[in-house]
This record gives structure tokens, sequence and C-alpha cells, in this order.
């Protein structure tokens, strides 16, 4: 986490872009899958080896909708010291936001042909489409209420938490507690989001057939295009003075407010802002993975997601977003071939990186720091080892 | 009649009282930090209070820049802003600078950056967005640095700072802030001797421009302030002047040695 604010000097035009290299490889590598992903996943035929199957496309694609979720936890965490454990409510609001454009999409395919209400209102013995859901067969409004709805749940719970000051373990809890709440909030058949099969069977989405492969590809891009706007998003931010004031209120919140910073606005901004990047990851993720429910709500998620950017190393941006690919790619190929190893690996890889990589991969590992970080890494593991022997010199 | 006005001290509607705290009272489940505190400071002039531990030197600080709220009293600056009713980042913008005791700066920012997040004015979320350092901001603060001696650390981090060199960062963001009156927590403390003296040669600096309040545990680093003295006691004035006529106090002696 060492200063990675730029120098005075190259506070201009594009510079705050130009002058992280971790984040230059991340956009290169977006953009050359971007480019790579549609030529060998629809124009190689299957047969070739190089054929690149849809259903690593839809793999990749998801992960890089949670690569944008950590980016959202790191903004707040890694610059500003808010540790959000409640961050999957973002994400899954988002997902339901377009979830239920979906199902507005769905119209007379349904199982009861009903071209007005969903299924499971049908189902529910339902007459009419309740308010809350009424706008959301327009794709646009969907699309506005995807960081909307998010992004004002933020501001209401920002404004009440920040203002009385509640900072630390005390925010975790009750963020904690708010994706709690709404879990079985949304567990409830009568909150009318499907309780708990919650929302699925989705046909299409813009008149693209979900389950082609070319809106499998166009879903990717549209995933790689948010993960990089959004860095460039939250570098545009955190190279701001306004970035600066962020890492000062992380390192020492009374000196800031002595110096005239009303704090609670900066950690107000920032957490708004983190929640609407979370409603969008979640709104890109529901088609690619075609059912929301309010499973995705559960604290476990949102644990998870923080577990990400640690391992990643927070701090950086793009140490969260590798963080959350990798961790999720473990975790695919775990659950494949040993299920119920998978929480066990999960809570080792915590605990050892917290132990050996406290500042996460992109922090400690000496390709992402030459020099300085692998002479420290080399230096702790020598000095690990000396203190395992018995204290000999 | 106040406290203040009955010990025949200065009324608070004089246009030279920057600072001037009446009957201030403040206390922790029945521990009375503050116990009827007056006293007040002229523009332009440069005080050390001293006193024991627990005397509420820090309480008194806490109290003029909005981090405890007296139960008792007001506090005004410049005659006739009431601070009792304030936040912190209203008070710092009235122009009211503090420094901690233990040297605060940030420590993952650049010597210049935490300068730069010092400098007057924008505070605004929106304004530190798209804030642009001018050329008059940036002169600014190479002027600061200098008057700080942290010039060959200007891109130094915080964090790699001597005891001393943090000090005096903290120092130069309060004149960054360019406030009118500026709290200065034991500047001296862990100190060694050459800065303790570098350090009272720049509050001398500073004040006549600012109003200088220093809190000191320092007999040596008082003496080199050359300045009023306001003794505090359980709470209260004990005693007030130069130096000199407070050491060969009665009473003050007998708090300071007779226990």
């Amino acid at each position: 986490m060492a200063s990675n604010m730029l120098a005075p000097e190259n506070r201009s035009g594009f510079a705050f872009l130009l002058t992280d290299t971790g984040g230059k490889v991340m956009l290169a590598i977006l953009l050359f899958a971007v480019i790579i992903v549609p030529v060998f996943n629809l124009w190689v035929p299957e047969t070739s080896p190089f054929h690149l199957s849809t259903f690593f496309v839809g793999l990749f694609g998801k992960y890089l909708t949670f690569a944008l979720l950590a980016l959202s936890v790191d903004l707040i965490w890694g610059y500003c010291g808010i540790l959000s454990l409640g961050h999957g409510a973002f994400f899954a609001l988002g997902g339901y936001a377009m979830g239920m454009h979906m199902m507005r999409e769905i119209g007379t395919r349904g199982v009861y042909g009903n071209a007005l209400l969903p299924d499971f209102m049908v189902f529910l013995n339902w007459k009419e489409l309740p308010w809350y859901w009424l706008g959301f067969d327009h794709f646009w409004f969907a699309a506005i209420m995807v960081f909307l709805v998010p992004g004002a749940l933020a501001f209401l719970f920002g404004w009440l938490a920040f203002r009385s000051r509640v900072t630390g373990v005390y925010l975790s809890i009750i963020t904690q507690a708010m994706t709690f709440a709404l879990m079985l909030a949304f567990f409830r058949n009568d909150m009318g989001f499907g309780g708990n099969n919650g929302l699925t069977d989705f046909k299409d989405l813009l008149g693209f057939n979900l389950q082609t492969d070319g809106t499998r590809v166009g879903l990717f891009i549209a995933s790689a295009v948010a993960l990089g706007l959004a860095y460039v998003l939250c570098r545009y931010i955190i190279s701001s003075r306004l970035g600066r004031v962020l890492v000062a209120v992380r390192d020492a919140e009374s000196r800031t407010r002595f110096l005239g910073y009303r704090v609670e606005y900066y950690q107000l901004f920032v957490f708004t802002i983190s929640a609407m990047l979370a409603g969008i990851a979640g709104a890109l993720y529901v088609p690619q993975v075609g059912i929301i429910n309010p499973s995705e709500f559960t604290p476990a998620n949102s644990i998870e997601i923080v577990i990400w950017v640690a391992i990643g190393g927070r701090g950086s941006l793009y140490g969260a977003a590798l963080g959350a690919v990798l961790v999720n790619y473990a975790k695919s190929y775990f659950t494949g071939a040993l299920p119920e190893l998978w929480l066990f690996a999960l809570g080792a890889l915590f605990i050892l990186s917290t132990i050996f990589l406290p500042k996460g991969i992109v922090g400690t590992l000496p390709a992402f720091n030459a020099g300085a970080g692998a002479r420290a890494f080399a230096a702790r593991i020598i000095g690990r080892v000396r203190q395992n022997l018995g204290g000999a010199p | 009649m106040t406290p203040a006005e009955a010990a025949g001290q200065m009324p608070d509607q004089s246009p030279d009282t920057i600072l001037y705290l009446d009957g201030v009272t403040v206390s922790f489940d029945g521990f009375m930090a503050l116990n009827n505190l007056s006293l007040y400071v002229l523009a332009g002039e440069l005080r050390a209070i001293i006193g024991p531990n627990g005397a509420g030197k820090t309480t008194m600080m806490d109290v003029v820049t909005g981090k405890t709220r007296p139960d008792r009293g007001k506090v005004l600056f410049n005659g006739i802003t009431d601070l009792t009713r304030m936040d912190e980042a209203r008070i710092a913008n009235l122009g009211i600078g503090r420094k901690f005791q233990k040297p605060t700066v940030f420590e993952h920012h650049t010597v210049f950056d935490n300068l730069e997040l010092a400098l007057a004015g924008g505070r605004d979320v929106f304004q530190s967005l798209l804030f642009k350092l001018s050329g008059a901001q940036s002169d600014r603060i190479d002027e600061v640095m200098e008057i700080i001696a942290l010039e060959e650390a200007r891109f130094a981090e915080a964090g790699s700072l001597s005891h001393g060199q943090k000090q005096w960062l903290e120092i130069g963001m309060l004149l960054m802030q360019e406030p009118d009156l500026l709290l200065v927590d034991e500047p001296a403390a862990g100190m060694t001797d050459a800065e303790t003296e570098q350090t009272a040669i720049l509050l001398k600096r500073i004040a006549g421009d600012h109003s200088v309040v220093v809190v000191e545990h320092d007999m040596e680093f008082v003496r080199a302030l050359d300045c009023r003295v306001t003794v505090l006691h359980e709470g209260r004035v004990l005693a007030e002047g130069s130096l000199e006529k407070v050491q060969n106090d009665e009473t003050v002696i007998e708090v300071y040695l007779g226990r």
C-alpha cells in the first residue's frame, strides 16, 4: 500500500493513467481479450484446437464482473479505509434490476404465457404488476436503476453512518447486518422479487438470445469494457486531490478534520460511487449466469469479495481485479475437483496471504514490485525461518 | 460580570482579542477537566501554556478546536464567533489550526502532498476532484517548505521523516492553512536540543503574523519562546505573566514542587 500517488508535474491530462504500470498491463490484457475472444470463439471452427469454448467465455466473463466488484471494494477499502462487509448487497441489487428487466422481456414466452406478469407472480395469484416493477420493461430504465438503486441505498446508509462517525469495525458490522437484512427481505415471496427462487428463465436481452455464442461473447466484451472504464474512473478519482484526501482520511482521520475537510462527505462520495460500480458488476453478472436469487445477499459472499481484494493486494486497483480472477479461477477448479475442500482452501488462502503476503500479491511478489519488494519479501521469509529455528542468530 | 472581568482581565469586546474563553467547564464522568476556565489571547500574540499533567491543557485545545463540547461556558473567536456549537472542519476553516502532541502527518503522502492537502481553500468534495494546483499555490508550498527546512525532503514520504522533521512538517501544514490562530501541543516533545532550539525560532517567526498558543512541559523551551505564560492547574488558571514572575509565584511553586 505504498504511496502510488503522482508527482505534481504528472497531474495533467492523461498522466493519471499512463503512470500506473500495473493498470496499463491490465488495460492491455482487457483490450487483447476483447479482440481475441470473439475471433477464437466465433470464427475459429469448433474442430480446431485453437477454438475457445463458450463455457470458457462465460466463465471468464463472470470473473470479469467479479473483478469489477473487487475494484469497487478496493476503492473504498484500499484508499479510504472503509471495510465494507456488505458489498455483495449492492452487487445483488444491480443484478436484480437487470433481472427484472429480463423477466419483463420474457413476455408471453413464460410458462403461463402472461404478457404482463412474470411467472412467479401468476403462480402467487397476483393480478397486477407491483408499482416498483413499472418501467423495467424499458432497457434504459433498468440500466439507470442498475446503479441508481445501489447508489441511493449506499448514500442513505452512508449518510447515517458517516455523519454519526461510525467507522472501522463498527461500520463493517453494520454493513454485514444490512446485507443480511436484505437477504431475509428478498427471501419473502410477498416482496415481489421471486422469493427463494429469485429471477430466472431469462430469454433474451436487447433482443439477443442469451443462449447464443454471439450474445455470450457480447456480454464478455461488455464486462471487459465496464471493468476497463471503471478502472479509468477509479484511477482518475484517486489521482485527484480528492483521492489524496481519501488516503489522508484512511491514515489520519482526525488530522484531516482539523485541516478543515468534512471527512463524512468524502466517505459518502466514495462509498456511493463504489456501490454504483458494484451494481453495474451485478447487472453484467446476472445475464451471464442466468439467475439472481437472495443467496447473492449472503454475508459470506461479501466477505469473500474482501478476501479477493486482500489476496490481490489492496490499494492498487488492478491488484483487486487480479485477486478476484485468481481466487475465482481456483474456486472453479476446486469446486470441480475437490468440492468439499473449497472452503478449507479459501480459509487457508486467506490465512496464508495475511501471514506471508500482508500487502497482497501485487504488493509483495517480486514481479510486481521489482527491487524493494523482492528484498523485503526475502528478508521476511528469512526472518521467519530464523524465528522458527528457535531464535538462533 | 464574567469571571474573567472579575479577575481584572480584558473583556471580550476588545477588537484585538482573538480567542476568549469564558467560564468553560468540561467534566468527564465527574472529573473536572476544565473548571470554569477563563483566558484570552491577543491577536498576534505568542502564548505559552504550562501546567502539570491533568491540568486541562489538551482538553482546552479540544474545546477550542471542536473536538470536545464544553458543559458550560463560551469560546469566542475574534470576539464574536462562538465556537462551542461548531464541528472541527468548520472551526478549521474559520482559521484555527491545530498541531497534535504526537506528530500527525499523512505518512503515505510525500512532504509536498502533505502541504498541498493543507493548502487553504477548496475543501468541498467536487472542488477536490477537479483541483489543479496554480503557480501561486505551488510557490506558497515552496515558501513554507523553506520555512520548515524540508526542501531536501520534498518528495520523500512523510513516514520516512525523523520525529523532529514530522513536527516541523505538521507546523508547515498549519501555515499552509493560513490560520489566524495556531494551537500547538508540545512541539518540542522528543526533539534533540538543536531541534528544540530551531523550533522555538520557528514559532517566534510565525507569531506576529499569526497568534500562537503553545502548550509545553519543557521549561527551557518556554524560556526560549520568551513570551507571556499561563499556568493551568486543575482545569483553571493558576497564574499568568512573564516566565520569571510565574516561576516565583508561591502557588505555582507549591503545585509544581509541593507534591
